[in-house]
């Protein structure tokens, strides 16, 4: 058996689905947003495409619209990227505010237990 | 090291090591403890992939790469710095919509290159080979279609076009599935033709998808948005698929793939939590009166209000309050007001949580990324299925903001619009207060009858102002 590279393509298609499907299946509700926006951000890996469509400097159609491939794409991976780590910043972080809720009486090993 | 084994080794193995980051980045974006790690090592990842894609061109003109990455970064960078965390959906929905474009310019400039710029004699698929040539049309149909679907979804969310109401074209069904048949008619014409007769029919595909993005999200009313932006997301990942067998590159397949995949069922996962199907959603029209919807009549009879003084005298005995937040919280950018009067009562020895229903605001997790900038303590946010036991044994439950997540009509009334869906239980606390801007009905257009009970009373105004006159009345008790 010998596989053409649509084939070939079709195979890695169909197992990397796979592979999306069973690293999704349990997520708490809270990170929903933030996993939407960073697989939403690696879906700008067409960056990549669109690097290889816009090689020479001549203003030809085929360049320009690889122009603008790159630059939607890449507000797609910069934008995602960072307000995904806006918005995990949020869960990660310690204030001093968050410090004298525990002084005011929230239990201390329940907090350490969730933070880490 | 020549080129040729950069291209044969090195670019490959980059790939593969980027594909790793992504499968790692991805896995630990769906911890908690480990998420912000997940996303920086998918940028790695990402940061790979662009090294590795620039690496493989090797020498060219770089002046338009340059400039393209140079433009896109700073535009991505001033919305990721100045959107505000209420408008996050917004946000995700626009990037989206912009990877899908994205996906769908890169198909069509390869096919602008190899085919009208360099064999304008022969045919579109003795230029680019049959399956390419499909490929093409494909990534144009879904990039297009999710563009414009994930406009519509970021207008929605603003409350724009018609308030987020869905928009129900006549014979809609009979349209969207013309135009989806027509679609693949034109890719079809276009493979077969000639490379010069062939632009009018990539161009008609390019305006039939983009149309179609727009028909396909008008129906779904703005409560629905949540499902359809995660589905979108699902689409681009799809688009940057078919954009890696344009081009040949595994690295796009993968990722696109894992994202659609990923995408889908998060998708079905909202879905369940608002008890319908996917097909019922996209169906759209979900909330629009049609006169035989709901049960009752749309007016409210005995509703009972008082003021901000009233409610924190009942506040001032409660032993236990759980506060229900939704899309008015954000709206009103209340969420750091919620936590001081938290933190007032809880000084005072109330037990404070909140209810967080899986759908409240507009996406799933809205709520906690929004608390969680107030520094809400995490463990207080409790989800449906946690907290709809306790509400029986709660003096007062606090609802800002939210409106069909606590509408008994849907356990108690089979023909609501919203039967079924599974809802907070605040109607059993022993006092309700509903903050809310007047008595308008929420996303799914019906009647709150929790608005009507005796023991709800209502607090008009804005849930930010509203809570800061809480705050005053505590402070003074």
């Amino acid at each position: 058996m010998t596989l053409g590279p649509l084939l070939i393509g079709i195979y890695v298609f169909v197992l990397a689905g796979f592979v999306g499907f069973e690293m999704i299946t349990k997520v708490p509700p809270t990170l929903h947003t933030p996993l939407m926006s960073g697989a939403n951000a690696i879906s700008g890996i067409t960056v990549v495409g669109a690097v290889a469509a816009a090689t020479t400097g001549a203003p030809t159609i085929a360049n320009i619209l690889g122009a603008l491939a790159i630059v939607t794409a890449t507000i797609n991976v910069v934008g995602g990227f960072l307000v995904t780590d806006r918005m995990l910043r949020m869960f990660g972080r310690k204030k001093p505010k968050a410090l004298k809720a525990e002084a005011a009486g929230v239990p201390a090993e329940g907090r350490e237990a969730v933070s880490k | 090291m020549n080129q040729e084994v950069i291209r044969s080794t090195v670019v490959p193995v980059i790939y593969l090591l980027s594909t790793v980051l992504f499968i790692f980045g991805i896995k630990q974006l769906a911890k908690v403890k480990t998420a912000r790690r997940g996303n920086a090592i998918a940028a790695v990842g990402m940061l790979l992939a662009i090294i590795g894609a620039l690496l493989e061109l090797g020498i060219v003109d770089y002046r338009w790469i340059a400039g393209g990455m140079a433009i896109g970064t700073v535009i991505g960078l001033l919305f990721a710095i100045r959107v505000q965390m209420t408008a996050m959906p917004e946000m995700v929905a626009l990037f989206n919509g912009f990877g899908g474009i994205a996906s769908a310019l890169v198909a069509t400039s390869v096919y602008w290159d190899l085919v009208v710029q360099r064999a304008p004699a022969g045919t579109v698929y003795q230029a680019l080979g049959t399956d390419e040539a499909i490929t093409v049309m494909l990534s144009i149909l879904i990039g297009g279609i999710t563009f414009t679907g994930s406009l519509v979804a970021l207008f929605k969310l603003q409350g724009k076009l018609k308030k987020g109401q869905p928009i129900l074209l006549p014979a809609r069904h009979y349209i969207t599935f013309g135009l989806l048949f027509a679609s693949f008619a034109f890719g079809g014409i276009a493979v077969a033709a000639g490379a010069s007769d062939s632009v009018v029919w990539v161009l008609a595909l390019s305006a039939v998808a983009l149309i179609l993005g727009v028909l396909l999200t008008i129906p779904i009313g703005g409560a629905d948005m949540p499902v359809v932006v995660s589905l979108l997301n699902s689409y681009s990942g799809l688009a940057a698929s078919m954009a890696g067998f344009v081009i040949g590159n595994p690295l796009l397949i993968i990722a696109g793939a894992m994202v659609g995949a990923a995408g889908l069922i998060l998708t079905q996962i909202m879905c369940v939590a608002m008890n319908r199907s996917l097909l019922n959603v996209l169906v759209g029209g979900f909330g629009v009166a049609d006169g035989a919807s709901g049960g009752g009549s749309d007016e409210y009879t005995s509703v009972t209000s008082c003021g901000p003084e009233e409610a924190a005298m009942i506040l001032e005995n409660a032993e236990s309050v759980i506060i229900v937040p939704g899309y008015g919280l954000a709206v009103a950018q209340a969420q750091h007001a919620v936590r001081e009067l938290a933190d007032m009562l809880k000084a005072r020895g109330t037990r404070v949580t909140y209810g967080i229903h899986p759908v409240a605001g507009r996406m799933p997790g809205h709520m906690n990324v929004l608390l969680a900038e107030a520094d809400v303590p995490y463990e207080e946010l409790l989800e449906m299925d946690v907290i709809n036991s306790e509400f029986k044994n709660t003096d007062v439950v606090i609802v800002l903001g939210a409106n069909d997540v606590v509408n008994p009509a849907a356990m108690k009334d089979p023909s609501s619009p919203i039967a079924g869906m599974p809802i907070l239980n605040a109607h059993e606390a022993r006092s309700v207060f509903v903050v809310k801007r007047s008595l308008s009905p929420g996303y799914a257009g019906i009647k709150n009858e929790l608005f009507e009970y005796d023991n709800t009373m209502m607090i008009f105004g804005d849930a930010k102002k509203v809570l800061q006159g809480l705050i005053g009345e505590v402070k003074d008790l």
